[in-house]
């Protein structure tokens, strides 16, 4: 290679070119790793893609409302880092946080009855690098998960990039059946195999909206305790509370030698800081740190320092209280507006807190399919299948009600209905059978898939 | 040249057409034309008009882009465009449309029946449903008559899977047809310009059928071109597509998608405007044949502004 003594500039950057040829592809995917194989995009990603359209009432995303977050405070906080400690906010940081940052997480932890050892935090790039960084240490391809069903879409891309077999075991309005968790740990015992973790996020589950109740929370804990079992809880809603009393977390049931906690700064206060944290026993820990220092050597120093100067203000509970009034209004209005809108044949949770319901509709409708239909009225939401492994769900839907008005809210909810009246009324036509009793065999012969009874809240009869 | 490339635009097919465009919109770049880039909205017309592009190369799929309304516009403002012409859009979109000019061309295509979604509602249709077994047997595919890919397509085991099948098929669509299933292989031919290229056939890896996902996903679908078949059969596959292509009254390009099985080549649709993505047809046969993407794209440019379009 030549050697240059007179610095050239460079060529004006080209705009990377797309692919030439399929041969090309085809080199390339010659360099894929194994796991790539199953590595799936969202089976919905095309009709996704339309959800963006501005036109759309998308209750499909999970986004919280970051629309009431004062902007001066912001501007200030931000101003005090800049004048104060430029320097350091614009460095690299520790792998495992700030322990400032330790500071703020163990008092958010404190306000749900958790007292965490700081040692045992580490800070992460918001909740779902820690769902990663667990895979990343406890998952070898084959291993088995354990997780609800339905479960946290954004969790499955997870647990299949680390090639796990993932084992989804059913909910009810309680949460997790704990009976049917026994039965597969038992099965999974016959065949000599144990689970590397059970993943749950028993409070207000994304995306069923359902609380576990405090008597299989207690089973959970004692099964893991028994079976030396790790469970995983993801906890990003516990604080978003709009009604009922607070149970206490699993870790705090446990006292963390068994629960590995998860949480994150996105629902209490920002998604766009990408600041979550994980918490694990010391030896667990260990590996978890070698693991984030390999991904991304440490999280955002800049964002950690924002979140040191909000909390020295001392009013991040007055904000979540805020937030807990605006999403109480909007979980109100689209309960309301699903009761006057759902045929009497659809049921859905009505969830204490959190960020999302989860409608089931007749067997004989497909929510993908409904989507389409629903897309032509501008209105939005997730089909139930991104919830599962296996093809289940595909009557349900998960309907987010954090990040619109409750207009919005009741407007898209009333053209949800309107396309659902239309498939029901067109079955009834092609069957001879009226809609009439709410109920979850129709022909279609029972398949074992959703049957799940969540609370039903729609009026029966008709 | 000034080269318009039209993408996006409201069909399910959105996210397709826009990695069509994207890709297309580099091959011209590369060739050396002057792109205007444009998303198939509102001030689209104003947009065309005050761009005074030479020609518009229409990378839209689906209703809206691939049904002749992209194609009556650009025709009112004497913009020309690539690809089939207004009405062939039209009959090809439109599966049902299609499958009776395939028919009356004597271009073999499989049997079926057509509904609309107010015959069920309001004048009994259902009751007619009876004759399906025997007059088409199961299992039978169900699908709504517009859209180009194969959302909405389902299989029917079965007497009781009809129903079901049928409310998806209507969710996209007010008319859906129900098709006697072929088994077979999955063949396409892609046509230039009349001129047939070579046949692919797609093999679903996972055994179970081709849908919409492993159309647009690299490794979900093994695709062969040129396909491995007898001369009589390229023969054969190759008549019937040709045959498709001018019955609908094809120009420039367009890809028909075949079944050859027991009894020969069945012509299932033809794709006005075939995807140009990564993972496309078109793509492939045209690479089969020695031309590189951007030989193909100058090409299809060529026959958009050939004096006599079909």
């Amino acid at each position: 290679m030549p050697i240059r003594n007179t610095i050239r500039m460079p060529d004006p950057p080209q705009r990377r070119r797309a692919h030439a040829s399929r041969s090309d592809l085809e080199r390339y995917a010659g360099l894929f790793a194994e796991r790539t194989r199953v590595m799936r995009s969202s089976a919905m990603r095309d009709l996704m893609a339309v959800t963006a359209r501005p036109d759309v009432i998308s209750l499909a995303g999970g986004l919280p409302d970051t629309s009431t977050f004062p902007p001066k405070a912001f501007a200030a906080q931000m101003t005090r880092i800049a004048q104060e400690s430029a320097a350091e906010a614009l460095q690299y940081g520790p792998t495992e946080g700030f322990r400032e940052t330790v500071d703020c997480i163990v008092e958010v932890m404190g306000a749900e009855g958790m007292l965490p050892d700081p040692e045992d935090v580490i800070v992460t790039t918001g909740g779902q690098q820690a769902i990663d960084l667990l895979c990343k240490t406890l998952v070898d391809p084959g291993d088995a998960v354990i997780c609800e069903a339905p479960t946290y879409p954004g969790a499955i891309p997870v647990f299949c990039s680390y090639e796990a077999e993932t084992i989804q075991i059913e909910c009810d309005g309680a949460g997790m059946k704990i009976d049917q968790l026994e039965d597969t740990l038992e099965r999974l015992d016959i065949e000599g195999r144990r689970p590397k973790f059970i993943y749950s996020v028993p409070t207000f589950q994304n995306p069923a909206g359902v609380t576990m109740s405090l008597q299989r929370r207690q089973r959970l804990v004692e099964l893991a305790r028994a079976r030396e079992l790790l469970v995983v809880e993801d906890n990003p809603y516990g604080l978003l509370r709009f009604g009922g009393d607070p149970l206490p977390p699993l870790y705090q049931l446990d006292g963390g030698d068994f629960v590995v906690y998860i949480g994150t700064f996105s629902k209490i206060l920002s998604p766009g800081i990408r600041l979550g944290w994980a918490v694990a026993p010391p030896p667990v820990m260990e590996k978890v740190v070698l693991g984030k220092q390999a991904a991304d050597l440490c999280t955002s120093t800049l964002t950690q320092y924002f979140v040191r100067e909000y909390f020295a203000e001392g009013r991040w509970r007055e904000y979540i209280e805020s937030l807990i009034g605006i999403y109480r209004g909007r979980r109100d209005a689209m309960v309301a507006a699903l009761d006057r809108y759902f045929p009497p044949q659809a049921t859905w949770t009505e969830p204490d807190g959190g960020l999302f319901i989860w409608a089931t509709l007749p067997p004989y409708i497909d929510t993908s399919d409904l989507l389409a239909k629903a897309l032509r009225e501008d209105v939005a939401f997730v089909p139930g299948q991104a919830a599962y492994v296996d093809g289940r769900g595909r009557n349900s839907m998960r309907l987010n009600f954090s990040a619109g008005t409750e207009d919005e809210i009741r407007e898209g909810i009333r053209r949800i209905g309107k396309v659902i009246d239309e498939q029901v009324e067109l079955y009834g036509a092609l069957t001879g059978e009226r809609p009439a009793a709410p109920s979850a065999s129709k022909s279609q012969p029972a398949d074992g898939e959703n049957v799940v009874p969540f609370r039903k809240t729609g009026e029966a009869g008709g | 040249m000034k080269v318009a490339v039209l993408k996006g635009g409201r069909s399910l097919e959105r996210g397709v057409s826009l990695r069509s465009g994207a890709r297309v919109e580099d091959a011209l770049e590369r060739l050396g034309h002057e792109v205007l880039p444009l998303e198939a909205e509102g001030d689209l017309v104003k947009r065309l008009a005050a761009g005074e592009p030479d020609v518009a190369f229409v990378a839209l799929h689906g209703p809206g882009g691939e049904d002749g309304t992209a194609q009556e516009l650009l025709e009112i403002l004497g913009i020309p465009f690539t690809g089939p012409g207004v009405a062939a859009c039209a009959r090809c979109i439109d599966k049902v449309l299609a499958k009776h000019e395939l028919r009356s061309a004597g271009v073999p295509t499989p049997d079926w029946f057509a509904f609309n979604e107010t015959a069920f509602r309001e004048l009994g249709a259902a009751d007619a449903l009876g004759d399906l077994e025997e007059r088409l047997g199961f299992p039978l595919v169900v699908k709504p008559s517009r859209g180009g890919s194969a959302l909405g397509v389902r299989f029917a085991e079965n007497w009781f899977d009809v129903p079901e099948a049928l409310v998806s098929a209507f969710s996209y669509d007010s008319r859906v047809l129900l098709e006697r299933f072929v088994n077979g292989r999955e063949l396409a031919v892609s046509v230039l310009g009349g001129e047939p290229l070579p046949v692919v056939e797609a093999i679903p890896r996972a055994g179970d059928s081709y849908d919409f996902e492993a159309r647009y996903e690299i490794g979900r679908t093994a695709f062969v071109c040129p396909a491995e078949l007898s001369g009589d059969e390229t023969a054969t596959v190759t008549e019937a597509a040709l045959g498709a292509y001018e019955a609908l009254g094809c120009s420039g390009f367009s890809r028909v998608d075949l079944i050859l099985g027991p009894d020969g080549p069945q012509v299932l649709e033809v794709n006005a405007i075939p995807g140009l993505t990564d993972t496309s047809l078109l793509p492939q046969a045209a690479e089969a044949a020695g031309m590189s993407f951007e030989q193909l794209v100058e090409k299809i440019l060529e026959l958009a502004l050939a004096p006599a379009r079909a």
